[in-house]
């Protein structure tokens, strides 16, 4: 294991709303090292977005944040506006769900990659823009030159998204957080930004978050993988370790609804994700879990360590080992 | 950008051919200009009324009477007003430069203020300012301009008099009677309430433009991408936020001069401020259709003149307009 | 949920109750004025009576209660403003509808027409339009004489569908897109059967909208004609809420304060409760403010 550059510890998010408070997150514990890619799935509205905005510092007022975010050794929880913009963009970036608004439409390209490096290097504007065609040109875009004097309008979705993570990774972070990167694409527009991503990783040594529905996705790109429920990791570990023997229920159901050669039917995890307004006592898969307990009803189950896979689950290690998959 | 605006301008002759042609018909039916020239002039001779006719092209042939109006007014043959004693270039020159200064006045005023407090409302959406701003702009537009003219009236020219002995604000014309040459600082103080009660209007309604535009823009993606970049909020606010928000606003604003002039006219009469709006209000008490094409011209013509200043000003704000 | 915002839009309930005590008033006028629209309380040459105990409100130049022609004038005011709103309303919906449903040439048209009438000043459209609407000898049997509240109604309700055509036909436009409309098309069924089941109902929220705005612009517009004098006509004493305020003008030079303010309270109260309703309206039908908080 190599250096941990990003330790998320105990982090809590909660929103006011009108119909109470509702705790998106409810203590997330999360590593990414240095220079891997980390694959994070989770059902929607598990809070895989929020998490990470909260990393990032960019969560609305109201929401309330506690814990710690540890990056690079300093603490983001509670530091200053001054000292979260100094490192936004500049260690950790982020690149949105949707390339399509995430780009301001009456800014030329240029100038908005531009406006990224310049926020955190002391650059000419001549040389913010020949730097920023030469990150056009790492992306993959063609006639970089002429393509950096145009507006968002003039481009593709996957040609958006590709210029957002030249934006991303302008000033060449040491973390960067794709927040489902692809899902408004189509398909083969999808595996071209998956390879940008990953190219981008390999070259730079950047970490990578990938955060998606799609564990084929993860399958194919990640080292590890964090697995989400009702704002709660409730199982991490490397990829082979979680493919091989998935240990918490809600994984095995993941990969049991994976579409697989050879099985005709997807088998779906049954029932509903829960209400994060009033989510269930104790483990909150409890309502929907095959191996749902009494005791499982008693508190919230932490993290613990099952060979070589961390897992929330009071059970785990009662239940029968998955089937090998695949 | 060039060409358009070169073909945009030949476009808007035709179009103010027909919609002079049809403020023409709709006077001829609607105020009858020779009944009104006999009303006026009811010892009129028969050859005073024909000429009437014939100058002013009032031919009982609608189409014919047009062109004839056309031909007098494009070579400058205006004929005098319905009492054939006033020259009606001179009377509309000097409306149309009363006017223009109380419009721009109440215009910058209430656009200034207006922008300004539909940022501060937006900026915090459901703070007690935000509440205060938004709730006096709905005031604002619920209350019609005469209304807000008569309660000022009241209480400057009245009760300030009864009160503390000396009137503030005149309420009516633009000098005191029989003042003459240039003084700006009475002018000022007679354009004062005029003009507040225009820039009422104004403010209310770009407050309420501002606010909810830049509200949509607030929430927009383009925002946090901005936020992501660690750039300072005041920047991400100017930079990516008010020009976005501008751009419906603008749009808005140019297409807005019908009703500024609908309210000019009416706080005008109130204050007896001599400009567009007397203008057209005596002269179409009157029936005095000399003195009133014209007017309708000069309106007509700068509703395109500002329809076409939106359009340039949003494909300038937005790259994503192309004017072809 | 459309209900419960309405509910929670404070000032909306407060309005509603104002505009419903107004209407109880008005409507049981013989009783809630204190004496008839044209008597007088005190005869000349002292007529004008500042507010005092057998005047609320004080006397207007021939000495007739202001309270009890205030009651009278909302009343001829509001029912202005609710004929001449279900008029254009209804005409706009109409328009509105085929417009958008239609496109092309008819659509078009109708644009630019509302184009030109919109980017006009108002009150100078309104004033033309009166008079070229009172000069035509076959509107007369619909309008009855121009300066009756008749005919003021026909001016409202075909002057004021243009705002309402456009809104329904932008609303028609983003529902034609929709899944449960091309699904009915797909079937094949006729145009009329579209917009009478799908698309009408559906724009119920914006009309209603629509409607209390229009009974608010009918008022003002009925205030600024007869502030200017060309309103209905004040004769057998009849009256509205634009005759009244019309005499606030006067009352300005000769300092009777309380002809010119109340009058203009009134319009004003009545203005903004309408408003807020509709504000309120607008908020609880608008489908965007389903998702956010
Ligand atoms: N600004 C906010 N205000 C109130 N609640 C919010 C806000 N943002 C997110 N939430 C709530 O937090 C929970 C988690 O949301 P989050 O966006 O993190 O889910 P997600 O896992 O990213 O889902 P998806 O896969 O759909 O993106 C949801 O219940 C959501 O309703
Ligand atoms: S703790 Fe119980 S309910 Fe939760 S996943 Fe494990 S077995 Fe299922
Ligand atoms: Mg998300």
């Amino acid at each position: 294991m190599s250096e941990k550059i990003l330790e998320i510890r105990n982090l809590h998010v909660t929103f006011e709303t009108p119909s109470g408070p509702l705790e998106a997150v409810r203590g997330v514990d999360l590593d990414v090292s240095a220079g891997e890619l980390l694959g994070v799935v989770g059902e929607s509205g598990s809070g895989k977005s929020v998490t990470f905005l909260a990393t990032m510092g960019l969560l609305p007022t109201r929401a309330k944040v506690t814990g710690s975010v540890l990056l690079a050794g300093e603490q983001l929880i509670g530091a200053s506006p001054k000292q979260l913009r100094s490192v936004r963009g500049r260690l950790l970036s982020m690149i949105f769900q949707d390339p399509l608004s995430a780009l301001n439409p009456v800014h030329r390209i240029g100038n908005q990659i531009a406006e990224m490096l310049q926020s955190h290097q002391a650059l000419t504007n001549r040389e913010a823009q020949t730097r920023a065609v030469e990150l056009l040109d790492i992306v993959g875009i063609p006639q970089p030159t002429d393509r950096s004097q145009q507006f968002p309008h003039e481009f593709s979705g996957g040609m958006r998204q590709r210029v957002v993570i030249a934006i991303a990774i302008a000033n060449n972070p040491k973390v960067l957080i794709a927040d489902e990167p692809t899902t408004a694409l189509d398909v083969t527009v999808q595996a071209q930004i998956l390879e940008v991503i990953e190219r981008v990783q390999e070259r730079f040594g950047t970490a990578v978050v990938l955060i998606t529905h799609d564990l084929g996705v993860i399958a194919r790109v990640a080292d590890r993988v964090n697995v989400m429920y009702a704002g709660r990791n409730v199982e991490q570990g490397t990829i082979d370790s979680l493919f091989d023997h998935p240990s918490h229920p809600y994984t095995r159901g993941l990969l049991a609804s994976l579409p697989r050669p050879g099985m005709q039917r997807l088998k779906p995890i049954t029932g509903f994700p829960p209400n994060m307004l009033n989510p269930p006592k104790g483990c909150a898969f409890h309502t929907r879990c095959e191996y749902a307990a009494e005791v499982c009803k008693l508190d919230l189950p932490e993290l613990q360590t099952f060979g070589d896979l961390q897992t929330a689950c009071v059970r785990a290690k009662e239940l029968p080992r998955a089937e090998v998959l695949s | 950008m060039f060409r358009y605006i070169l073909r945009r301008l030949a476009w808007s002759i035709p179009t103010l051919l027909l919609v002079t042609f049809l403020v023409y018909l709709a006077l001829r039916i609607g105020t009858d200009p020779v009944q009104s020239y006999r009303r006026v002039n009811p010892r009129a001779s028969r050859a005073k009324i024909q000429q009437y006719i014939d100058v002013n092209g009032l031919d009982p042939n609608f189409v014919k009477g047009y062109f004839t109006w056309l031909k007098n007014f494009l070579t400058g043959e205006w004929p005098p007003s319905i009492k054939g004693r006033r020259e009606v270039w001179p009377a509309l020159k000097d409306a149309m430069a009363n006017t223009l200064r109380l419009g721009s006045a109440a215009t910058v005023v209430g656009i200034v203020i207006g922008l300004f407090a539909g940022v501060l409302a937006a900026l915090r959406p459901g703070g007690r300012r935000d509440v205060f701003i938004n709730t006096s702009a709905f005031v604002g537009i619920s209350v019609p301009p005469f209304i807000s003219a008569i309660l000022l009236q009241l209480l400057f020219a009245v009760y300030w008099q009864k009160w503390f002995g000396a009137s503030l604000f005149p309420t009516s014309g633009v000098y005191p009677a029989g003042h003459t040459g240039f003084d700006l600082f009475l002018m000022l103080k007679f354009m004062a309430l005029p003009t507040l009660v225009v820039a009422i209007q104004i403010i209310a309604t770009y407050s309420r433009y501002m606010r909810s535009s830049l509200l949509d823009v607030l929430n927009s993606d383009y925002m946090r991408t901005a936020r992501s970049k660690g750039i300072s909020e005041r920047r991400v606010l100017i930079k990516h936020g008010m020009r976005n928000a501008l751009i419906p606003v603008v749009t808005i604003a140019a297409l807005d001069v019908g009703s500024i002039v609908g309210g000019l006219i009416i706080t005008e009469n109130i204050f007896s401020y001599p400009g567009m709006g007397l203008y057209f209000l005596k002269s179409f008490g009157e029936g005095d259709f000399p003195l009133l094409m014209p007017w309708m011209v000069v309106i007509v013509a700068s509703v395109l003149f500002f329809n076409l200043i939106a359009d340039i000003s949003y494909a300038w704000l937005d790259p994503r307009i192309r004017l072809e | 949920m459309a209900f419960r915002r309405f509910v929670s839009h404070k000032a909306a309930v407060g309005s509603c109750f104002v505009i419903a005590t107004l209407a109880l008033f008005v409507v049981l006028a013989p009783f809630t004025a204190r004496y008839g629209v044209n008597q007088s309380v005190q005869a000349p040459p002292n007529s004008f009576l500042s507010p005092r105990g057998n005047a609320w409100l004080g006397t207007d130049d021939i000495g007739r209660d202001l309270y009890s022609r205030l009651i009278y004038g909302v009343r001829v005011s509001l029912l202005i403003g609710l004929a001449s709103a279900l008029i254009s309303v209804t005409l706009g919906a109409l328009i509105g509808a085929i417009a958008g449903f239609r496109g092309g040439k008819f659509d078009d048209i109708m644009m630019r027409v509302t184009d030109l009438f919109l980017a006009f000043p108002f009150l100078v459209t309104l004033l033309v339009v009166r008079n070229v609407l009172g000069a035509l000898p076959w509107m007369k049997p619909i309008t009855g004489e121009m300066n009756s509240v008749r005919f003021i109604i026909v001016l409202f309700g075909i002057f004021g569908w243009m705002g309402v055509a456009r809104i329904v036909r932008g609303q028609v436009l983003s529902l034609k897109e929709r899944e449960f409309v091309e699904a009915a098309r797909a079937v094949g069924a006729s145009r009329r059967y579209i917009i009478a089941r799908h698309l009408l109902p559906n724009s119920v929220g914006p009309i209603m909208v629509a409607l209390t705005f229009s009974v608010v612009g009918a008022i003002i517009s009925e205030s600024t004609l007869a502030f200017f004098g060309y309103g209905p006509q004040a004769g057998d004493g009849a009256t509205s809420l634009g005759i009244l305020v019309g005499q606030a003008k006067g009352a300005v030079q000769t300092g009777f304060w309380w002809l010119a303010v109340f009058p203009c309270l009134a319009l004003i109260v009545i203005a903004l409760s309408i408003n807020f309703i509709g504000d309120a309206l607008r908020d609880a039908t608008d489908p965007r403010l389903d998702r956010g908080a």
